[in-house]
């Protein structure tokens, strides 16, 4: 069968190799401009300085400066400098960022004060935690009952519809003014790029639900009350949670500004840190391991969806 | 059956006559007088029903039949409290209906089962409602269930059932209330031909046994004539009774009865007042002309 057939499923071999290849694709580009010394690799690692008195074993340089040199020393008759290929320090190897992943964890902090990278870790996921905890606690019941009532959704929606066109990070400063230097802006921050779509998308999930199973309702003689409880909610609880699940995606998205803000914290500060002493295998670490934990996590919740929720249609 | 031997589809025999004496002798159990329902629309005031007088007897069985647009599904709702009448009122056993309530149960033609809930618990629903504790709703629930002849579904969910258990379970939920009316809104429409026979038979079953009033809406002349006491004809834009027909096909029903003169009559005079012979302005049909060479290999259908 055709691998291109117009919204067709594929047969399960190739969907296996082709979703393996959505991974696989990309490491082995990185491997191949990584390990093949004639691509890219615009720069050439120092082995041997020569004649050239400013180079040194181990240093960087630029392709056409080293050539320059090499050319001027051997015109000279003095000793020519040698180096391998090799690509900006920014681009480490895969290799080097895979051992990362063990020794950005072992390393010890440079001073005493900072913190290692699973406390950093730590810092950030309690951030995201408290931060989309506190925006769901308050959220979620606004959204059904604007979704609910048409009173409350007069009531929100406007005011929230307006509040939610304004960039989070622009109320860092403010944040910080109010509620200090430490977690508690980060947490603001957070809360503030969730709050707000997820009150609109909660209040349009709810009213997604079928409003026959309310007029059902209505004729099985429950009241106001029981329609909420009995019905809205257990109707848009699958619904409600997909969304908070792709909420949760967007307040990691947040993570990185949230703690950039007041005394830069977690895995941010990390990053910035490693960026500094130019340990850019650590830093490539650090980045995958956000995107690692956040789709774990979004694995897991999708796993434990389909077991919460048994009523659904599997599909 | 030729037409000339086709009786008067009024004409009744005498232990039809008999019955529908003692129907009206009945106490009354539903009173639509006077109703009528208007939309604003951008075009303007639509009357979707007009002048709508009806007496529903205790334990009659009475369907409603309509070309598409004629106000049947407005009136059913209507009746069950969904919507409000703009003129007129319904009493249910002399009291004013005005909101929803177990005592008028509905079948929706989608089911409406509530997809979170076990069978079991769907039929619960109204039953904790009316304030049964948790046991009792559940032993009536189970015996609703044996009736219905689903005991082994009863954990089961809806969306793990055929669409006639699903219409089962939506009317036992229905009864469980102990409703005096059963409105029903094309219960069966989803539902395939055998299904929807099989589906006919229970409806009558359960209506012989059970002390209810069934107020039906159907689309299916055959449907409607095999099922009902009397036929409520509507007619479209706006939406008035044509006719109330008395059914004279003599109870109780069985499927034999499809091709009785008496059937075949009601059918003939439903056909007439529903599909009347139509005008030639109908813009609803096809424009096609002979795009087969007559030479061809099969030239004609026929």
């Amino acid at each position: 069968m055709s691998l291109f057939s117009v919204n067709k499923p594929l047969e399960p071999r190739s969907r296996q190799l082709v979703t393996i290849s959505s991974f696989v694709l990309p490491i082995l580009l990185w491997c191949l401009v990584s390990y093949v010394p004639f691509i890219w690799h615009p720069e050439v690692e120092i082995t041997s300085p020569g004649s050239v008195n400013y180079f040194r074993e181990g240093m960087l340089v630029n392709k056409t400066v080293f050539n320059a040199e090499s050319d001027k020393a051997s015109a000279a008759g003095k000793a020519t400098p040698e180096g391998i290929p090799a690509n900006p320090i920014y681009l480490p190897a895969p290799h080097e960022v895979l051992t990362a992943f063990y020794t950005s964890f072992t390393t010890e902090p440079k001073r005493s004060s900072e913190l290692w990278l699973h406390e950093s870790l730590w810092s950030s996921i309690q951030v995201i935690f408290y931060g989309f905890l506190l925006s769901s606690i308050i959220g979620i019941p606004l959204g059904v009952l604007a979704g609910t009532y048409d009173f409350f959704s007069r009531l929100f929606e406007p005011f929230i519809e307006f509040f939610r066109y304004l960039p989070a990070p622009a109320f860092g400063a403010l944040a910080v003014a109010v509620l200090g230097i430490y977690q508690a802006p980060k947490i603001a921050i957070i809360f503030i790029g969730t709050f707000f779509q997820q009150v609109l998308i909660v209040a349009n999930t709810t009213r997604k639900l079928d409003p026959a199973l309310l007029e059902a309702g209505q004729t099985l003689g429950a009241n106001n009350r029981s329609m909420l409880f009995r019905i809205v909610l257990p109707g848009i609880l699958p619904d409600l949670y997909r969304d908070t699940r792709i909420l949760l995606g967007w307040a990691w998205t947040y993570l990185i500004v949230a703690e950039l803000i007041g005394t830069s914290s977690g895995i941010t500060w990390f990053i910035t840190q490693q960026a500094r002493y130019k340990n850019f295998d650590n830093v490539f670490a650090a980045i995958m391991m956000i995107g690692i934990l956040g789709l774990t996590i979004d694995l897991l919740l999708a796993w434990f969806g389909r077991r919460l929720f048994p009523w659904q249609k599997a599909n | 059956m030729s037409e000339s031997t086709l009786p008067d589809y009024r004409v009744q025999s005498d232990a039809v006559r008999d019955r529908f004496a003692r129907i009206k002798k009945r106490p009354v159990t539903m009173e639509v007088a006077g109703l009528s329902k208007t939309f604003q629309s951008r075009h303007g005031t639509v009357t979707a029903l007009k002048d709508i007088n009806l007496t529903i007897h205790k334990r009659e069985f009475v369907c409603v039949i309509g070309p598409s647009g004629c106000g049947k599904s407005t009136l059913i709702r209507i009746l069950a409290g969904l919507e409000q009448a703009t003129e007129g009122e319904v009493k249910l056993d002399g009291k004013v209906v005005d909101k929803p309530g177990p005592e008028r149960g509905m079948v929706f033609q989608g089911y409406t089962l509530f997809p979170w809930l076990t069978v079991k618990k769907n039929i619960m629903f109204g039953l904790i409602e009316s304030g049964y504790d948790k046991g009792t709703a559940e032993a009536e629930a189970r015996q609703w269930i044996e009736l219905i002849g689903l005991s082994r579904f009863e954990n089961s969910y809806p969306h793990q059932l055929s669409g006639g258990m699903k219409q089962r379970v939506a009317i036992a939920r229905a009864l469980a209330n102990k409703p005096k009316v059963l409105l029903m809104d094309e219960p069966f429409g989803a539902l395939d031909a055998q299904t929807r026979s099989k589906m006919q038979a229970y409806l009558m079953e359960i209506w012989k046994n059970i002390d209810v009033t069934v107020f039906f809406i159907t689309h299916d002349l055959d449907e409607a004539i095999y099922l009902a006491d009397r036929i409520l004809v509507l007619k479209a834009n706006p939406g008035e009774v044509q006719e109330v027909i008395e059914v004279a096909v003599p109870q109780p029903r069985h499927p034999e009865q499809f091709l009785s003169p008496e059937f075949i009559a009601t059918k003939k005079r439903l056909e007439e007042l529903i599909h009347p012979p139509k005008q030639d302005d109908d813009e609803d049909h096809l424009n096609l002309v002979r795009m087969v060479p007559v030479n061809d290999e099969v030239g004609s259908v026929f």
